[in-house]
C-alpha cells in the first residue's frame, strides 16, 4: 500500500508510459498481450511437466519402452501382461484394504480433533499445535523414526508392550501387522492436518444454532446429529475425497523407508509395485500401464464419491 | 481404538458448546475431562517426536533403552554424522532447491493468478479450468513420464533437473486466485487512472497487497520441497546433488543400527521445518482454511 502513494507522483509525472508504448494496439488488445505474457511461464510449465506427462502416461502404457530409451507398440500387451500378474493384483488388493481402513478411521480421528480443538478451553491452541506437528516432518524420517520405534528387540514400543504385559510384537515383521502398523503411521503423520480443515468447517456453523438447540432440550448427540454433521458436508466431502484420492497414489516415500514393500509384500502398495516396475526393473511401459490403471480406478472412486455425497451439498429435501 | 477416541470427542465436546463457561458441577467435570482428553491426545502426538530428538543425544548402548530422557547428553552424534558423510552439502542442496523453487513459484503463480483473476481475455475460464484439472494429476501417478520428459530435455541429474519441475504447480495458482478475486478493486483503478502499465500495478499494488498469503504459501512451498524424496531419488545419481531426505535415508541404509546416528541425521532434517512451522504457524493454519473450503 505504502509503495503505491509513493510510486505515484513518479508515474504520474511520466505521460503515462502505458500509452505510448503501443498506440496502435486497442486497449482491450494490449489486456490480451499482458495476460498472454503473465500466464506464459505458469501455461508452458504446467503443459510441459504435468499436461503433457499425464497424456504421455496413458500412451506409454501401449509400449514396450527399453532403459535405453527405444520404444515399440505392442497395443494392449502390456495390459494383457497386467491381467495376469498376480503381483500386481497382490498390490491392488493391498491398495484397496488400506483405503478402506485408512480413509474411515483418518476421518473419525480427525473430525473428532477437529471437535475437541475447537472447544474453548485453555492451552487448546497449544493441543492444536501438537496435533499438527506431524504434520511438517518429511515422509523419509517419519518412517526412519517409526522403524526405531517399532524394532522387535528393541524399539520403545515393545518395551512398553513388554513392561505393560501385552508382550512384543512383530509391528513390521509380521505379515499380518504391517499393513496395519503402516495405516496407524499415516493416521498419525496426517490427522492434524484433516482436524484443522474440520475445524474450519465447525467454525463457520453459527453458534445461535447450538444455542437454540439447547434451549430446544437437544442433548449433545442430538445437536451433533442434527447441526453439525448436516452442516458439516461439503467439509466432510471436501476430507473424504481427497483422503481417498491421497491414499490411493500416496505413501510410495513412507513404504520405501519403512518396509520396503515387505514383509512378504504385505505393504507392496500399488504405486510402490508400479515404482519398483519402473525404476528398478526398467519397466517404463508395463508401470504406466498399470499406473494408467491406477488414476483410471481413481476417477472411478471419486466419481461414486461425488454422487454418494451429493457433492458435498447440502441436504435440499429436509 | 482410534475410532473409539472419535466417538468420545464426538460426543462429549456438546456438552460444552452450548453451555459455555461451565455451569453447574456436571458441565465443569465434563470440560476437565475434555482438557484432560486434549492433554493426553497432545502428548502421544509429540511423544514420537521427543522419542527422535532425546534418541539423538544418547550414546550408542543407551539409544535403544527405551526410555525418553537420556541418562547422559552427548554431541557426539551431531558431530559424528557431520564429519562422516557430507551432510552439510545435503543441507545446503536441499535449501538452495527448495528456496529457489519457492521463490520462482511464487512468482510465476502470482502472475498468472492476477491475469486470471483481473484481466479480460478470450478463453479465460476455458484456461483457469484446464488449470484447475491439473490439480487432480497427483505427482506419484506422473512420476515415470515426468523422468522420461526429464531425459528428454536433459534435467537428470542437474539442479536445474531439481528445480523446474518442482515450480510447477497449479494449487498456487488457485489459492492465490481466490485472494485477488477478493481484493478491492478501486486500488487497481486508481493506478490504471495514474497511467499505470498492468505489469506497473501487478508489481507495486497487487504485490505488496498480497504478502499475507504469499508468506502462506512460501511456507509450503518451502516445506514440500525441503521434504521432497521421491523426486530427487530418481532424478539424481550424482552424490553432489544429494538432497538432504535421500541423504539420510541412505544413511540409514549404511549404519542400520546404530540408531543415534539415525536419529541425530533424522533430527537435522526434521529441525529446520519445525522451527519454520512455529515461526508461520498462523500463517500455515489459515492457507489450509482456504484451500479446504473454497
Amino acid at each position: 500500500m505504502t509503495s503505491v502513494s509513493t510510486s505515484r507522483p513518479a508515474v504520474a509525472d511520466a505521460p503515462a508510459p502505458a500509452v505510448p508504448r503501443s498506440p496502435r494496439l486497442s486497449r482491450r488488445h494490449r489486456e490480451w498481450i499482458a495476460a498472454a505474457l503473465f500466464l506464459a511461464p505458469d501455461a508452458l510449465g504446467l503443459l510441459v511437466f504435468v499436461a503433457v506427462p499425464m497424456v504421455l502416461s496413458v500412451v506409454l502404457g501401449f509400449f514396450q519402452v527399453s532403459g535405453f530409451g527405444s520404444y515399440r507398440w505392442i497395443g494392449l500387451g502390456n495390459y494383457r501382461r497386467m491381467m495376469n500378474d498376480p503381483l500386481f493384483w497382490d498390490s491392488m488388493r493391498i491398495t484397496g484394504l488400506y483405503v478402506v481402513i485408512l480413509v474411515p478411521v483418518l476421518f473419525c480421528v480427525s473430525l473428532g480433533l477437529g471437535l475437541l480443538a475447537k472447544q474453548k478451553l485453555p492451552g487448546i491452541g497449544v493441543f492444536r499445535t501438537a496435533l499438527f506437528m506431524p504434520y511438517v516432518i518429511s515422509l523419509v524420517v517419519v518412517g526412519l523414526l517409526w522403524k526405531f520405534l517399532l524394532d522387535d528387540q528393541v524399539g520403545a514400543v515393545n518395551r512398553a508392550m513388554r513392561s505393560a504385559g501385552f508382550g512384543a510384537h512383530s509391528w513390521l515383521g509380521d505379515p499380518h501387522l504391517a499393513l496395519g502398523s503402516v495405516i496407524a503411521i499415516t493416521v498419525w503423520v496426517m490427522m492434524g492436518y484433516y482436524m484443522i480443515i474440520f475445524l474450519a468447517g465447525l467454525q463457520e456453523i453459527p453458534a445461535e444454532y447450538y444455542e437454540a438447540a439447547r434451549i430446544d432440550g437437544a442433548g449433545p448427540w442430538r445437536s451433533f446429529r442434527s447441526i453439525t454433521w448436516p452442516l458439516l458436508r461439503p467439509t466432510s466431502f471436501f476430507v473424504l475425497l481427497m483422503s481417498t484420492v491421497a491414499a490411493l497414489t500416496g505413501g510410495l516415500d513412507m513404504i520405501f523407508v519403512l518396509t520396503g514393500g515387505g514383509p512378504a509384500n504385505g505393504t507392496s502398495l500399488a504405486i510402490f509395485y508400479i515404482y519398483q516396475q519402473a525404476f528398478v526393473f526398467g519397466e517404463f511401459g508395463y508401470a504406466s500401464a498399470m499406473g494408467s490403471f491406477l488414476v483410471l480406478i481413481m476417477v472411478i472412486v471419486s466419481a461414486v464419491i461425488f454422487a454418494l455425497t451429493r457433492g458435498g451439498r447440502f441436504d435440499d429435501g429436509e | 481404538m482410534a475410532s473409539e477416541t472419535a466417538t468420545a470427542t464426538a460426543t462429549e465436546p456438546r456438552q460444552a458448546v452450548p453451555g459455555g463457561r461451565g455451569r453447574g458441577g456436571r458441565l465443569r467435570g465434563g470440560r476437565i475431562g475434555l482438557v484432560v482428553l486434549a492433554a493426553v491426545l497432545a502428548v502421544l502426538a509429540v511423544l514420537p517426536l521427543l522419542y527422535m530428538v532425546t534418541g539423538s543425544l544418547k550414546t550408542r548402548d543407551q539409544v535403544t533403552d527405551g526410555k525418553l530422557i537420556p541418562h547422559h547428553v552427548t554431541w557426539h552424534n551431531y558431530q559424528y554424522v557431520f564429519t562422516q558423510v557430507p551432510f552439510t552439502r545435503y543441507l545446503l542442496n536441499s535449501f538452495f532447491i527448495s528456496a529457489v523453487v519457492t521463490i520462482a513459484a511464487l512468482f510465476f503463480h502470482s502472475m498468472a493468478a492476477y491475469a486470471l483473476a483481473r484481466l479480460r481475455f478470450p478463453g479465460r475460464d476455458v484456461l483457469f479450468g484446464a488449470i484447475f484439472a491439473t490439480l487432480l494429476v497427483t505427482a506419484p501417478v506422473v512420476l515415470i513420464p515426468l523422468f522420461l520428459v526429464a531425459r528428454q530435455l536433459h534435467l537428470l541429474d542437474s539442479y536445474a533437473g531439481l528445480i523446474i519441475p518442482a515450480i510447477f504447480n497449479a494449487f498456487g495458482i488457485f489459492l492465490l486466485r481466490q485472494f485477488y478475486l477478493g481484493l478491492p478493486r478501486e486500488l487497481e483503478e486508481a493506478a490504471v487512472i495514474d497511467g499505470c502499465g498492468y505489469w506497473r500495478v501487478y508489481w507495486s499494488v497487487v504485490l505488496p497487497l498480497s504478502r499475507p498469503i504469499l508468506a502462506a504459501l512460501a511456507v509450503f512451498f518451502f516445506l514440500a520441497n525441503w521434504n521432497a524424496f521421491v523426486w530427487p531419488l530418481v532424478a539424481t545419481n550424482n552424490p553432489d546433488l544429494t538432497v538432504v531426505q535421500l541423504g539420510i535415508s541412505a544413511f540409514q541404509s549404511q549404519y542400520t543400527s546404530n540408531w543415534n546416528y539415525i536419529l541425530a541425521a533424522a533430527t537435522v532434517a526434521a529441525i529446520p521445518m519445525l522451527v519454520l512451522f512455529f515461526a508461520f504457524q498462523r500463517q500455515i493454519v489459515e492457507s489450509i482454511k482456504t484451500s479446504g473450503l473454497k
